[in-house]
């Protein structure tokens, strides 16, 4: 790049790109919009520009700062020092509009905000991110990056983020992506976001595409041996088959069927087993099923036709088999190589010694490229530094 | 025109030792896989945006990875910029040649390296065509599901690229939801690994940071894509409107209505007028826009869906609605959509295919703007849009042959991204920024953003090397623009070329 010109023009009337004129364009964008009212916005747009002020003052002093949302996932990640900067207030859904299939909300929404909000309207977020507590927020589930049941049938939290406003390292509001599915504008540092962890900027605002409800869904359960039953799911999905979960407890396979009547009643009639009520998928979903209530609990993500390695006691599996939850006291070096042996990775999910690194390790060459990103967006390395590796 | 690259606005490298860099490549590549004679090299000229046009210095076209490689530590060696290139069909100028640099053509890497039906995965070279793809896995009952228009040609490693698109991904997404794994090679030559054949990796989402980043980041070596059932059964549905408005409203309704259709998929009065005498579809001359509707699924869902779309669109005044009876009707709905491209050049001797975004709702306001645009200009645009995602492609049709007119062209094109910035959407809806947008890039996004896109580059290209002037404009180039530029989504001196 050449050194620093004067400011290019900017579309849509905004300004110098502060939170101000960000606010009175979202303003606009709603006043202008056709048939539909503007949606009403709750809270009025707050903490923004001290957020900022925070982070600009964390970053002259170099010291780092603890992002935090509903602190519903502090036990996920390494744990770090650093004051806490809260984005609870900052919170509000700033747009949505069931047609767009997109909805726009400030970071502290809470999730149960947003689900009951597109719930009215027969839609839902694809990615059905595990509700860890009920101060769960939209900034945090995209932070954290976790999906849930259908993540292997309908894609995970980076599929469905469209765009991001985050504050970087230094305090400037930067916004990737926008409200619309398809946009190859610039490099998707708006996906880049999700499963960061704050370490390359704070969220501010995120779009994201939501999706509508199917018009049937049923969970049925079957007796079938753990192997067996990510043979079976395998298979399933080598056709076109309305699946939208495939869980295995240790003992029984529990699977999910969404989509279409005929399709739904078919495959339904086709696999017999025994029904259930749908409401246990959301022990599945908010890890809250008796299975995964051991002490320390580990993530393996692997290959779907990958054997499970032998790394410790398998409790359950999830995402028709490619994610598998395991309980181990094994060293964490062994399940790492375990897991990477397998052509995946492994996660010290919960129950971590303070100070420990739970995520797979990274090659050399990839960990360089991680520490010269995390430089770009945030120079003195003051959001959240090693929540995700000690080295970032 | 902006294939005239400046170094001033582009980047600027060492003066080029070409004896040198040609000396040291011919050491490497045998003289078949080495162009360096200016009439040889004149097929890498241009991709599919045929008005650009630049030579390189030399066009090296390695067979495997590691010859890739070792083209790449010599350009990084003697700083020699390098520009990646698939099979050429991007339209944005992405894959343009830069003065001075080594074109570095992966068609020769055209292997489908593994098929895993049970998996449902296909391990595949970046030179292996799009439709390719699809056409091996079929035995399996199994589909690649991104389908560019360019499909039977274009290359994976350019859908990579691109973040490529097609008239299906509103149901199935774009290329960055249907990949697992890439090969990719930094600059330095250096083997990178994205991804996995697991859902996810640890780290950064550096998959969704490579897909789509136009070769500024790395050259991607092989691709593991994912791969998806063919549907039991598909459906479609033609419809008529008298008016756009009322087509745009359909729209929204069968969105609203919990329907994910396949493709939906829209064509204006002169679109489909013009796509009509070309593939004779049958559809209704006397429309002022049509829409084509897919369903999927079950048999009797699909059928179940289409005809709630049918009641949708009657309510939002629709003057016919056609269910195509069997594939062959299908097909042939199709065929009038997929021929409006080669159908324009009927009609006009040139045409320049436009691909913005913007949100559903403002359908409407933006195609009466494109109409009052397109008279300003003096210069017919017909309408082709990927209805269902708010993908828009106004065709402008012009003369290259008559005086000033490839220039207006090039005028109204950015003066309709610029509206569709206007009005919430963006540049490009999937045939990338390239060389073509790159200013308009200015427009989109802020000083600010632009380091931070430019701070990203130089994490893995730290000296720019790979495909420079492209993406991302440089600041001395928006500041440039800016000086000649208007707020509101209008070019001041249309008659003036823009660099």
């Amino acid at each position: 790049m050449a050194g620093t010109a004067s400011p290019p023009p900017r579309g849509a009337g905004a300004g110098d790109g502060g939170l101000a004129d960000r606010d009175a364009e979202l303003a606009g964008s709603q006043g202008a919009r056709g048939r539909q009212p503007p949606t009403p916005d709750p809270s009025p747009r707050r903490g923004g520009e001290e957020v900022a002020d925070r982070i600009r003052e964390a970053a002259a002093a170099k010291t780092p700062l603890r992002i935090v949302g509903g602190n519903t996932k502090a036990f996920y990640g390494r744990q770090t020092a650093g004051e806490p900067l809260s984005l609870a207030g900052h919170r509000g859904i700033i747009d949505y509009d069931p047609s767009e299939l997109v909805v726009v909300a400030r970071a502290g929404t809470p999730l149960a905000e947003i689900e009951a909000r597109l719930a009215e309207c027969g839609q839902r977020l694809a990615f059905e991110p595990p509700r860890l507590g009920p101060g769960s927020t939209i900034g945090g589930v995209v932070a954290a990056g976790l999906s849930g049941p259908r993540r292997p049938f309908a894609g995970a939290v980076r599929d469905c983020v469209l765009g991001a406003t985050i504050l970087d390292g230094r305090g400037q509001v930067l916004r990737f992506g926008g409200q619309v599915f398809k946009n190859v504008a610039g490099f998707d540092a708006f996906r880049l976001q999700a499963g960061a962890l704050g370490c390359l900027g704070v969220i501010l605002e995120v779009s994201i595409r939501v999706t509508p409800n199917p018009r049937r869904e049923i969970a049925l359960a079957f007796e079938i041996e753990s192997e067996a039953a990510r043979l079976r799911v395998c298979k399933l999905m080598g056709r076109p088959t309305p699946i939208s979960g495939a869980f295995h407890d240790g003992v029984r396979l529990h699977l999910r069927l969404a989509g279409g009547e005929a399709g739904v009643e078919a495959l339904g009639a086709e696999l017999g087993g025994e029904a259930e009520p749908l409401g246990f998928w959301d022990q599945v979903r908010d890890l809250t099923h008796p299975a995964l209530m051991s002490g320390p609990l580990w993530r393996l993500s692997l290959p779907q036709t990958a054997p499970i390695p032998v790394l410790g006691d398998v409790l359950a599996w999830d995402w028709a088999g490619s994610q598998v939850w395991l309980r181990s006291d094994r060293p964490a070096a062994e399940i790492w190589q375990g897991a990477a042996t397998a052509g995946g990775h492994a996660t010290l999910f919960r129950g971590a010694a303070p100070g420990a690194e739970v995520f797979q390790p990274l090659a050399a060459a990839l960990l360089a490229l991680h520490q010269r990103l995390k430089a770009a967006f945030d120079p003195a390395g003051v959001l959240n530094p090693g929540r995700m590796y000690e080295a970032l | 025109m902006l294939d005239r690259f400046d170094p001033r606005l582009d980047g600027a490298f060492d003066p080029l030792d070409r004896e040198r860099l040609i000396g040291r490549l011919s050491q490497l590549l045998p003289p078949d896989r080495l162009i360096v004679s200016t009439e040889s090299m004149r097929p890498y000229e241009s991709d599919g945006l045929a008005a650009y046009r630049s030579l390189p210095v030399a066009v090296a076209l390695p067979v495997d990875a590691d010859e890739a490689a070792v083209v790449l530590k010599v350009c990084r060696e003697l700083n020699v910029p390098v520009v990646a290139r698939g099979a050429g069909t991007g339209l944005s100028g992405g894959a343009l040649p830069f003065p001075g640099s080594v074109l570095l053509a992966l068609g020769k890497l055209n292997k489908i390296l593994a098929i895993d039906p049970v998996a449902r995965t296909a391990r595949v070279q970046p030179g292996v065509r799009n439709l390719a793809i699809s056409e091996a896995v079929k035995p399996y009952g199994l589909f690649y599901a991104p389908d560019p228009s360019s499909q039977l040609a274009c290359s994976i490693g350019g859908n990579v690229a691109e973040n490529a698109g097609g008239v299906h991904c509103l149901k199935y997404g774009l290329t960055v939801h249907n990949i697992l794994k890439l090969e990719a090679l930094t600059i330095e030559g250096e083997r990178l690994t994205i991804g996995s054949d697991a859902l996810d990796t640890p780290g950064f989402d550096l998959m969704a940071l490579l897909t789509g980043s136009e070769g500024l980041l790395a050259v991607v070596t092989e691709i593991t894509v994912r791969l998806l059932p063919l549907p039991a059964d598909v459906q479609a549905l033609l419809v008529a409107f008298p008016d756009a408005g009322c087509a745009a409203q359909a729209v929204a309704d069968i969105i609203a209505a919990g329907i994910t259709p396949g493709g939906l998929e829209m064509m204006d009065e002169l679109a489909l007028t013009a796509a009509e005498k070309f593939a004779h579809a049958g559809y209704p001359l006397d429309a002022a826009a049509i829409l084509i509707c897919e369903c999927d699924g079950a048999a009797s869902d699909a059928k179940a869906e289409l005809a709630h779309v049918a009641e949708i669109c009657r309510a939002a005044g629709a003057s016919e609605v056609r269910h195509a009876k069997d594939e062959v009707e299908r097909l042939l709905l199709w065929a009038g959509r997929k021929g409006a491209f080669p159908a324009m050049g009927r009609i006009a001797p040139d045409y320049y295919c436009i691909d913005g975004t913007i949100p559903r709702r403002r359908l409407p306001e933006v195609l009466a703007r494109i109409g009052e645009l397109s008279r300003e200009y003096g210069l017919a645009v017909a309408n082709v849009f990927h209805a269902g995602d708010g993908n828009l492609h106004p065709l402008i049709l012009y003369d290259a042959s008559a005086d000033g007119e490839l220039d207006r062209a090039e005028g109204l094109g950015g003066a309709i991204l610029e509206l569709c910035v206007a009005v919430g959407g963006t540049i490009t809806g999937e045939h990338g920024v390239g060389r073509e947008k790159i200013n308009q890039m200015c427009v989109q996004f802020s000083t600010a953003e632009l380091e931070a896109f430019a701070a990203i580059k130089a994490a893995f290209d730290p000296a720019g090397l790979l495909n420079p002037g492209k993406a991302v404009p440089t600041l001395a180039r928006c500041a440039e623009f800016g000086a000649m530029h208007v707020h509101g989504g209008a070019v001041a001196h249309p008659e003036l070329p823009r660099f």
